[in-house]
């Protein structure tokens, strides 16, 4: 059953992932230091969900290491661990751990650094977003981790308390509730006035926004292929005049919504989209991974670099364990624009790569 | 942990149905009797540490020995050629959840496969990580029962419960693959996907397998693999064809080859986990062999006690006169010093 699960899960993700876009489009040439943090003896990362520099060029990088424990309850299991915060310097030297023990780290999925250099970390089975200060305090919470998991997984019948939100009350299936219940969010990003974007997800199938304070504005999507409907929703970006980029693997397109969730275009020709950033100043443009999923790194795998009306400026990478190869890219860090941080799954490394100059 | 729950069952199981009568005693006759002794205190524990279930035991080419254990968590340990503690590496690495295998290669990288995270991963003679074949299924998609009926279709780049790894002279790399396929892999040195060898299902035709439970590879890039519950060693060519079987070795439990221009291969008939009832008077033993099999003696035997082996996991033989044995049960390493062989022994 394990298997079947399993299989099914990757069967899904399979189905999503790893098509190669249609359109040829021209290779960027790039080099890549496939070694840029130095670690301590004792510290090991483990996949790379997120990695993410501040304005000092300090790297974080959220990571799935460590035992993802399950303890034994009374009559539910708790679960534990399993993912870790690092720090490091411009100079890929190592700081300092984050969150140390924290009660909500369970399964990176992703580390962004907003305009103030706070830190905000999405975690998919915790179903939370915890913004840190520069210090690295919690100073805002978004979702709340399930009190206690399922045994087996699908046992139950999807409540809040087991396994995250799943379906709304009476709503569609993706919808989630009008609240901040996550169900395996995938990232988050901000417009100039604060409005707090949060990609839910991989469980969910939508998109929820909060202002500054965390208050639910609302939220848009469900699950399905029409316009303003997710397969998932794997990663997001926020552009200068407010517009959301929402990267939708499944269906193999990134959507583009106003600020306010009104569709208005689908950027189609980047094969199947998870890792998502957009760079800042005045000429945006937008990186996006067509991430080969772990089990396969015979195809797919590179990433794009796309104006914001959908042209694809240039590609680079494939699928492999190489320098300069990806293995299940899960986090683009584009503050330069052509100095990426890229964070990958299943290689579970950073690479830091350089790429040429646009003519 | 959550893996922890996942396993114990698993192996529980494994247990209960690969060793129930499965055991064979070995037919080779008239085995030349190989005389040792066990170096006392052998490895020395760092104050507070004790060993658990010494499953993978490896040197370098410097000597040092790395024990790769299942304790409260699965750990890797270095140790110098005099047993004295050095370091542990991997302390929190992500793939490391239920040791099956450490080994060094000739460049001295060292290689855990561990089959509660299904990853073989290569970390630097100092221990730092380099690459990860395989993938560990994210905590998020929650605790699921043990598996039981028929294995889930083999994939490329995805193990079910590996157990062991071994490079060519060209260093491609060949993992056994393992509780819940039943497949050897060869992947290139960047660890893409060349070929493979059997499938998800068992089988006992040459170049099938049921348990490929050990596997290492000699100086003209041939494949030993320990094919356990089908009782016997396969030697494949380099591309994975069979070339030849040992059935008369007992069962296959974990197979070693030396070092240097000679190699000898080593296999051992391990006495079954559980220790039932006369197993220990038919199993147990070591077998030394040229590569192109031919006897050169046996020795050991099944006992809990200092000396005598109590289910030996994994061998290191780069020097082919002195052998160090992981052992599951007796939680235990020793280091055994070989002697020449005397007149034929008895079969035992």
């Amino acid at each position: 059953m394990k298997r079947l699960i399993t299989c099914l899960s990757i069967a899904l993700v399979a189905a999503g992932f790893g098509v190669s876009a249609q359109n040829p489009a021209p290779d960027i040439a790039f080099d890549s230091n496939s070694n840029p943090l130095t670690l301590p003896d004792d510290v090991y990362l483990g996949e790379v969900g997120g990695v993410a520099a501040n304005s000092k060029g300090d790297i974080f990088v959220y990571t799935r290491t460590g035992h993802p424990t399950i303890s034994i309850g009374t009559s539910r299991a708790f679960a534990h661990g399993g993912s870790r915060l690092f720090q490091f310097d411009r100079n890929g030297k190592f700081v300092r751990e984050l969150g140390k023990d924290s009660y909500g780290m369970l399964v990176a999925q992703q580390v962004r650094i907003d305009a103030q250099d706070n830190v905000w970390v999405v975690d998919q089975m915790a179903n939370s977003v915890n913004k840190l200060d520069a210090a690295g305090r919690p100073v805002l919470l978004l979702g709340r981790k399930p009190e206690s998991i399922n045994v087996p997984a699908n046992a139950g019948r999807g409540g809040a308390e087991g396994g995250g939100a799943g379906r709304g009350r009476g709503g569609l299936p993706g919808a989630g509730t009008q609240s901040d219940v996550f169900n395996r969010p995938t990232d988050v990003a901000w417009d100039a006035a604060g409005n707090i974007f949060v990609a839910d997800g991989m469980g969910n199938s939508r998109v929820a926004k909060f202002d500054s304070k965390g208050v639910f504005i609302k939220s848009w999507g469900s699950r399905g292929s029409e316009p303003g409907m997710f397969a998932n929703v794997t990663g997001i970006a926020v552009d200068a005049q407010g517009n959301v980029y929402a990267a939708d693997a499944g269906n193999k397109r990134i959507q583009v919504f106003d600020n306010n969730g009104t569709f208005k275009t689908a950027i189609t020709n980047v094969g199947a989209p998870a890792a998502l950033c957009l760079t800042s100043g005045p000429n945006q443009v937008l990186y996006v991974s067509n991430s080969n999923p772990p089990e396969d790194f015979d195809s797919g795998g590179e990433i794009y670099k796309v104006k914001l009306d959908g042209t694809v400026i240039g590609k680079f990478g494939a699928a492999g364990k190489r320098p300069k190869q990806f293995g299940t890219v899960n986090a683009i860090d584009c503050r330069a624009e052509n100095t990426l941080l890229v964070g990958e799954l299943a290689n579970m490394r950073v690479q830091k790569l350089t790429l040429a100059s646009p003519r | 942990m959550k893996r922890l729950l996942a396993c114990v069952p698993a192996v529980l199981i494994a247990l209960s149905s690969a060793h129930a009568g499965a055991q064979q005693k070995a037919t080779v006759p008239n085995v030349p009797e190989i005389p040792y002794s066990s170096v006392p205190n052998f490895l020395k524990m760092p104050p507070g540490e004790t060993l658990g279930e010494a499953i993978g035991v490896a040197t370098n080419s410097k000597g040092h020995v790395f024990v790769y254990i299942r304790s409260a968590t699965t750990r890797l340990w270095e140790f110098d050629k005099n047993g004295t503690f050095v370091k542990e590496i991997g302390k929190g690495y992500y793939g490391f959840e239920f040791a099956h295998s450490v080994r060094v290669d000739p460049q001295d990288n060292i290689w855990t496969v561990d089959e509660g995270t299904n990853t073989v991963t290569k970390f630097s003679p100092d221990g730092k990580f380099l690459m990860v074949i395989g993938h560990r299924p994210p905590a998020v998609d929650g605790v699921v029962a043990t598996v039981f009926g028929a294995n889930a279709p083999a994939q490329k780049y995805i193990f079910c419960r590996p157990t062991d790894v071994g490079w060519d002279p060209q260093g491609n790399i060949f993992v056994s693959d393992g509780y819940c396929n039943n497949r050897v892999v060869k992947y290139d040195r960047d660890g893409k996907f060349l070929a493979q060898s059997g499938s998800e299902k068992a089988g006992s035709e040459p170049g099938q397998y049921n348990l490929p439970h050990g596997l290492q590879v000699d100086g003209h890039g041939h494949v030993w693999v320990a094919d356990r519950t089908n009782n016997r060693y396969q030697e494949l060519d380099n591309d994975l064809k069979p070339v030849k079987q040992y059935t008369n070795l007992g069962t296959g439990w974990t197979v070693c080859v030396s070092a240097g221009p000679h190699q000898y291969v080593f296999a051992s008939n391990s006495n079954p986990n559980g220790n039932g009832p006369g197993t220990w008077a038919s199993t147990g033993e070591i077998y030394k062999m040229e590569l192109d099999g031919t006897m050169i003696g046996k020795f050991g035997h099944a006992s809990k006690e200092f000396g005598g082996f109590q289910v030996v996991h994994m061998m290191d033989c780069r020097n082919p006169n002195e052998i160090i044995v992981g052992e599951i049960e007796s939680w235990r390493v020793q280091k055994l010093m070989l002697q020449q062989p005397t007149k034929t022994g008895s079969s035992r």
